[in-house]
């Protein structure tokens, strides 16, 4: 097939995906040239895409700022802690649910379970109650327990071991293995594509959240990194807004922390950057995994 | 076969731990929901609270001015989203599989689907600065002749069309790739037999392409009936303001406001029970038509 014309339908289609390609990068590139531009020329809303006066300075502020860092390792390690919880949940409850009604009888009875608790809950008062009430407040666990059991992600791990050959499984018993044994040589091995998705969803997920940090725990010393920026950044710009006129406001902006904030936002973006070849490339399996079911 | 259904025991011990949590985190809150009906008080606890029937729903419904208007708001904001968050992907997938050069394609599918995977407190800050009065925005409205900055974020006006518009931003990209993949699927004999029969590129997109995702369309448009009443905490919760509370405080930021801020937990839990329920009706109901329509079942 060689159609080398290039017809005009062709270049207004090109233009139209050019133009929604860079709606896509501004918001980012202004904010990343906000946090290498100067205060005055920021905070005057002269910053486009481009940085002016160029100036890392509120990169070295970052590196200055204690409480930035402690919340990056907050993040870090509720990202591992919790990542490593909900893949280990996700394997204990995907294999068994993954055999034959024929092979565990039981196996409906706990897909209606499951299904359950991801239709029905019982809210944000009961459950800031209950972790409460279980003295997980102010501390890690209640970032990562709550949410230990990823119904969506057991169930996309779930059909991809029901496509992995059960001779394998046969085999294998007739060896003597035990299911444990089973689960852990022969299809953990086998399904880790899939459970690159589950732990790309786990930590995504965990390095995104922010409300139950702002909830759960009241040291500020403790938030992880997302509840941290949220704290700063949605407080400056409204506090005052009905009390100043747009002029007081904007030379408010001027000397306000815009760029440092700017800065903050974007080295919380770089981890995701970092892997986000990865999360591409999973993602978008693990979307289609789960929406085309054979 | 004695040996199979032995092996039942190790089944059930691996269940084991996930449903004990699951036990915990979800079962246990849902009896929490009877807080709904009490007057609840944290000293006496779920046990020992008094019983006010229907008092707190009556409260809401009777006795809150801005209840109608929260729903309102809900219903109008997330409707928005569903609707322009299943037509402009579509028409994206589109485009961008009229796109012949490969490595245009595939540089533009990084980009687009980046956003989806900042938090909202990301997304929220950038947008902020760029609607913010010195933003952007403002400064290229000022440049074309405008007169005073518009405060975006402050605006009852532009609230709800901000919020909604960058949801899009946020997700189109991301939400494209299930559409993207049901192209590919369309077996490619079809687009040579319309070759043959000398069909144009419209023709070929009305009659071969749209036909074919035409089911993956219907899914997700039947099972997003059930986020009527999602319209996106996070995005919310990052992006408000009491100024703009009247055309953008939703059902979850007022269960939060309620139960958390003002600590009303049986009015907060009354909120989200009357949320519950209607979105439990609407999941159904969009299962059984998904079901009907499309053949999809969750397992």
């Amino acid at each position: 097939m060689r159609k080398n014309k290039i017809s005009m339908t062709d270049i207004i289609i090109s233009i139209i995906l050019i133009g929604i390609t860079i709606t896509c990068l501004v918001p980012i590139l202004n904010t990343i040239s906000i946090s290498l531009s100067d205060r005055v020329s920021a905070g005057l809303g002269k910053v486009y895409v481009w940085p002016i006066n160029f100036t890392i300075a509120p990169y070295e502020e970052i590196l200055k700022d204690k409480q930035f860092f402690t919340s990056f390792l907050v993040s870090i390690f509720r990202v591992l802690l919790g990542g490593v919880i909900n893949v280990f949940f996700c394997i204990t409850m995907a294999y068994p649910l993954s055999k034959d009604v024929k092979a565990f009888r039981a196996k409906n009875m706990y897909m209606w379970f499951l299904v359950f608790t991801m239709l029905f809950n019982g809210g944000l008062v009961p459950s800031y109650l209950l972790v409460q009430n279980l003295g997980l407040v102010d501390s890690i666990w209640a970032l990562v327990l709550p949410g230990a059991v990823p119904v969506f992600s057991i169930i996309l791990l779930m059909n991809y071991f029901k496509s992995i050959p059960s001779s394998l499984e046969e085999a294998a018993l007739m060896d003597g293995a035990n299911p444990f044994y089973i689960m852990w040589k022969i299809f953990v091995p086998l399904a880790k594509p899939a459970i690159a998705v589950i732990t790309l969803f786990a930590v995504v997920g965990h390095w995104n959240a922010f409300f139950d940090g702002l909830i759960y725990i009241n040291t500020p010393g403790k938030y992880p990194l997302q509840t941290y920026i949220q704290t700063l950044s949605v407080s400056i710009d409204y506090q005052n807004i009905n009390s100043l006129s747009p002029q007081d406001l904007m030379k408010q902006m001027a000397i306000s922390d815009l760029t440092f904030n700017s800065a903050k936002v974007v080295v919380s973006m770089i981890p995701i950057l970092l892997i986000y070849p990865l999360l591409q490339r999973y993602f978008v399996t693990g979307i289609i995994m789960g929406a085309v079911k054979e | 076969m004695r040996k199979k259904s032995s092996l039942d025991i190790y089944y059930h011990a691996m269940l084991f731990p996930g449903t004990v949590m699951l036990i915990i985190f979800s079962i246990i809150p849902m009896f929490g929901l009877i807080m709904a009906f009490q007057k609840f008080s944290p000293v006496y606890g779920i046990f020992g609270s008094p019983f006010v029937g229907l008092y707190n729903f009556k409260t809401l419904f009777f006795r809150s001015p801005n209840t109608m208007q929260v729903i309102f708001n809900t219903v109008y904001i997330s409707v928005a989203k569903i609707l322009l968050g299943l037509i402009i992907p579509v028409v994206f997938a589109l485009l961008l599989n009229e796109c012949r050069v490969h490595w245009f394609k595939r540089s533009m599918q990084t980009i687009v689907y980046l956003p989806n995977f900042l938090s909202w407190v990301i997304v929220a800050a950038m947008f902020s600065h760029i609607f913010s009065v010195t933003g952007i925005v403002n400064s290229m409205l000022l440049f074309f002749g405008l007169k005073e900055p518009i405060m975006f974020m402050a605006s009852n006006i532009w609230f709800r069309p901000i919020v909604i518009l960058t949801d899009v931003w946020k997700n189109f990209g991301f939400s494209a790739v299930i559409y993207i993949a049901a192209i590919t699927g369309i077996d490619l004999n079809l687009y040579e037999a319309a070759d043959i029969d000398g069909a144009s590129r419209w023709q070929k997109v009305k009659y071969v392409t749209l036909p074919g995702i035409l089911p993956t369309i219907i899914l997700m448009a039947t099972l997003s009936l059930g986020n009527v009443l999602n319209a996106g905490f996070d995005q919310i919760f990052n992006m408000y303001n009491p100024v703009v509370y009247q055309t953008g405080d939703i059902l979850d930021t007022l269960v939060y406001r309620i139960g958390l801020v003002n600590m009303q937990y049986s009015l907060g839990t009354a909120v989200g029970l009357f949320k519950s329920i209607i979105s439990i009706i609407l999941i159904f109901l969009s299962y059984k038509l998904a079901d009907k329509y499309a053949g999809y079942r969750i397992f």
